[in-house]
């Protein structure tokens, strides 16, 4: 099959971008990055740059992968990753738009590659249960009910791809934050920081410069891991009851961007 | 020959690691900050070492070349991790443990070293629920466990198909919250490019800013290096795309050792290659097996549809070679039936390379629902790939390159040949002898980060007797400007072929001459070829954009000029060992019927390889493989 593609170019950061557009030949059994692999050789054959695009695993799994095609983030099939899309969903002639996820908090890197780090300083706020290495109890030592530790693992799939973010007419990470508070807030692990955790990850979100959630669902529409929008919901409950508790404490802290490592 | 000193402590085996932890030396928490540790990679092994580190009070730089720490490849793992909790009440034990992975290794791995990952392997659970990993659990609020091969009770713990996503995101949180308490700095999009060894003894790194182009050095009083395995050497593995051996490639050029670099495993149930634009494979999980049957035609060249293959025209191989454990024979050995099935002429799919796994069987004894339950997000996966649905027509698997026993050698405390350079998880070579069983990955990787390394660099630095070193020093800038002259070098080359290129080419002489099954003819052949490819790479190559950028193909022929030189040892390695063991099989070498036979009497030593300049031959350092509490044994599975 034969496809034409408009790809945004963008060299880096300073560079206004624009569409480039190319063909390449293509068949039904090679996965959309495979795909991307072969007209980067072609475009190599030619003296051209390739395009730059983040992946690793090409598992669906490590997150890494991402970008729009025709506005749709991973592409048309889901629930999968773009490294998981296959040419068979595609047709001979067909004309394709790939463009990187376009959000403030994400600046561009170089053509569809964007840095993320925003997401890692949103965990670095409170994304975790602080225990230290070698004093944890016995791990059966407290029981979990398995409904509560199923619903735990579901929340806890995200991938961290950031799908969520281009799909959000707010460019918000509401369901990337909300996943990993409802995670911890369902374990018994989790209970000692878990207020104290959503008020430092929200503040770090929104400092990241994320919209707010106005509950359009695009972001469940498009995520990778199904994660379910619910898992916002538990989010802003703990939110208005952690706000409470803390009126008479201090501002969250929230780490600078300009100070970070990720700079 | 150096003397290969593995510091394994005396006294019984059950109290080594106590008696020897209790010995180390501790750093005064006032002085901690005043040390700084490199860690490098942020996988299980990485993340976890630089997290505990830096929550005992040490300065950690920490490094990935990913765009975060949370996307490292540990991230893949799908079955499980194991640990000898014993709460199946089915006889679980350390020593159970530590017997099925020495065996499982083929008895080349060293017996401390193991038994001190099966006493830890408790811990690590303990450690992982604390962090809030949601691991499976019975109606009745306890851990679940289910078993793997290599092992007769249940000990692996598991979180669904995503164990490794799932453990890899508790380290990470646990690293963040050390960067977020200012006692890890975090470096991401920065790749390790040489070591810096300053009077004998590691003392920093040198990384290229992928983003901006810019070579940075860094200092400290330790390095721990945790980047992985060699897997991608062959192009095609289930590795991530990035999986690179340059970090542990670099350091073994500045004097440290490389150990067994022959042992690689080759997977058998992965989904084949499907033409000549492949650019990884994919695993389906070894538990597919349990109620899969595997098989090929009868006849050589049979192109008919498998659903159109009468049962007496098809061979279920693994019965039959192998009738008691039939198609749960291990890894290493359905691997290799699968490729002489192929070799004959029987192989199915595009290239004749794919066997059959035929689920018919199964739905038809346990029906459609329950097979569902156990393997659904398999079967959806398949299907993604390929398009066709295992339910109606049989997969279609080939085996692949999945993990690698061998790297960096180290001592009981991690520590490589170089003083202060300590390698953790699949980049060492330590405890997984000749094959790794399923599960066991995971828990080497935690115990090393979490358990293991925290102690033994502390008793490094405690030990002292280094002087000060900044990044203006002359070693560092002798670093400095061989990362630069090796870039310039890719760039100014100019010539037609890009890496994918070279590195395919150089997939397909290991996979065919170093692979499953390796002879003295076929390495001799492939020890001839890949110098010959090395030179068209460095004279032939093309790599396109400015080194001051992001650019990937620029990034890609670092690694694979160094996968290069790290496949003539590998190769050099299985030559040398004559003998068949775990995922290193040499024809010349197997019992009548076709199995691996092992020569301990020659072969029981750990072969550490020692870098003697790019033109000459690598010198071997044996270190004796000593049993003091076990009987060698064969193992058949007949």
């Amino acid at each position: 099959m034969r496809l034409t593609l408009e790809i945004w170019r963008q060299k880096n950061g300073s560079d206004p971008g624009r569409f480039v557009t190319y063909e390449v030949e293509a068949n039904e059994h090679m996965s959309f990055l495979e795909m991307l692999d072969v007209l980067n050789q072609g475009l190599i054959a030619k003296g051209e740059e390739p395009v730059a695009f983040d992946n690793d695993c090409r598992e669906g799994i490590c997150g890494m992968c991402g970008f729009l095609i025709d506005g749709q983030a991973h592409g048309p099939n889901h629930p999968g990753t773009v490294c998981q899309l296959h040419m068979r969903f595609f047709h001979d002639g067909q004309k394709l738009r790939l463009e990187p996820w376009r959000a403030a908090a994400f600046p561009i890197v170089k053509d569809l590659v964007v840095n993320r780090s925003a997401l890692d300083r949103i965990i670095a706020a409170g994304g975790y249960n602080s225990v230290r290495t070698g004093s944890a109890p016995e791990a059966n030592a407290i029981l979990i009910n398995k409904n509560d530790s199923d619903q735990a693992m579901e929340a806890a799939a995200c991938i961290g791809c950031g799908a969520c973010v281009a799909a959000c007419p707010n460019a918000a990470a509401a369901l990337f934050t909300g996943a990993k508070i409802t995670q911890l807030s369902l374990l018994p692990q989790g209970q000692p920081e878990r207020y104290i955790r959503v008020i430092n990850m929200a503040g770090q979100h929104e400092s990241e410069g994320f919209g707010h959630c106005t509950s359009i669902g695009e972001c469940q529409a498009v995520c990778p891991a199904g994660i379910k929008i619910e898992v916002i919901a538990r989010m802003n409950k703990d939110f208005i009851r952690a706000s409470l508790k803390r009126r008479e404490t201090t501002p969250p802290a929230t780490i600078s961007k300009s100070g970070s490592p990720y700079a | 020959m150096t003397d290969l000193n593995s510091k394994i402590p005396a006294g019984p085996l059950e109290k080594k690691w106590d008696e020897h932890k209790a010995h180390l030396k501790l750093v005064n928490p006032a002085n901690k900050r005043k040390h700084t540790v490199i860690v490098v990679g942020t996988g299980l092994a990485g993340a976890s070492a630089a997290a505990s580190l830096g929550e005992m009070g040490y300065k950690v730089l920490s490094f990935c070349f990913q765009d975060s720490p949370r996307r490292a490849h540990s991230i893949a793992a799908q079955g499980g991790i194991n640990a000898a909790k014993n709460y199946q009440n089915d006889g679980d034990s350390v020593y159970r443990l530590f017997y099925d992975t020495i065996k499982g290794g083929d008895f080349r791995a060293r017996e401390a070293n193991v038994y001190r990952l099966a006493q830890v392997s408790v811990n690590i659970i303990d450690q992982c629920v604390a962090q809030g990993v949601p691991f499976g659990r019975e109606y009745s609020g306890t851990l679940a466990n289910r078993s793997f091969g290599g092992a007769q009770v249940s000990r692996t713990f598991y979180a669904r198909g995503q164990t490794g996503q799932q453990l890899l995101l508790g380290a990470y949180q646990a690293l963040m919250k050390q960067v977020s308490a200012g006692t890890v700095v975090h470096h991401s999009r920065r790749e390790m490019l040489e070591l810096v060894v300053v009077d004998g003894r590691a003392r920093g790194i040198v990384t290229r800013n992928l983003v901006t182009g810019k070579i940075e050095s860094h200092v400290a009083d330790a390095v721990v290096l945790c980047t992985g395995g060699y897997g991608n050497t062959f192009y095609l593995s289930t590795n991530a795309k990035g999986c690179n051996a340059s970090a542990i490639w670099r350091a073994h050029r500045k004097g440290a050792f490389f150990a067994n670099p022959c042992y690689t495993q080759i997977h058998p149930t992965c989904i084949p290659k499907s033409g000549e634009y492949q650019s990884k494979l994919t695993l389906m999980s070894e538990s597919l097996r349990n109620d899969g049957r595997v098989w090929v035609p009868k006849k050589k060249g049979d192109h008919r549809p498998p659903n159109e293959i009468p049962e007496d025209e098809r061979d279920y191989y693994l019965e039959r070679v192998y009738p008691s454990f039939g198609n749960l024979a291990p890894r290493d050995v359905s691997s290799r039936q699968a490729k002489y099935a192929c070799d004959e002429g029987r192989g199915v799919g595009p290239g004749g390379l794919g066997v059959y796994l035929d689920f018919g069987d199964g739905i038809k004894r346990l029906g459609k629902k329950v097979i569902d339950e156990r393997y659904g997000n398999l079967f959806e996966m398949y299907e993604r790939i390929t398009g066709d649905d295992p339910h109606v027509v049989p997969m279609r698997i080939y085996p692949a390159v999945h993990y690698t026993m061998g790297g960096l050698w180290v001592d009981y405390n991690l520590m490589s040949s170089i003083p202060g350079l300590f390698v953790g998880g699949e980049a060492n070579f330590s405890d997984h002898g000749a094959n790794r069983l399923g599960a066991s990955a995971l828990m080497q990787g935690l115990a090393d980060g979490y358990f293991v390394l925290p102690f033994t660099v502390s008793d490094y630095l405690a030990s002292g007797g280094y002087a000060k070193v900044d990044t203006n020093h002359a070693a560092v800038k002798d670093a400095e400007r061989e990362v630069q002259g090796r870039l310039d070098k890719f760039l100014a080359i100019n010539g037609k072929n890009s890496v994918d290129h070279f590195h395919r080419a150089l997939g397909e002489i290991m996979w065919e001459d170093c692979g499953m099954a390796r002879s003295k003819e076929s390495l001799t052949r492939a020890l001839e070829q890949i110098p010959k490819l090395q030179e068209q790479f460095w004279s032939d190559l093309r790599v396109t954009g400015a080194g001051a950028d992001l650019n990937q193909e620029l990034e890609k022929a670092g690694r694979v000029a160094d996968f290069f030189e790290l496949a003539q040892l590998l190769c050099y390695d299985a030559l040398k060992r004559e003998e068949s063991c775990g995922g290193h099989f040499r024809v010349e070498h197997q019992t009548p019927d076709g199995e691996a036979k092992r020569n301990d009497a020659e072969f029981a030593y750990v072969a550490a390889w020692e870098w003697k300049g790019a033109d000459e031959t690598p010198e071997l350092h044996k270190e004796p493989l000593v049993y003091e509490n076990i009987q060698l044994a064969t193992r058949s599975y007949k």
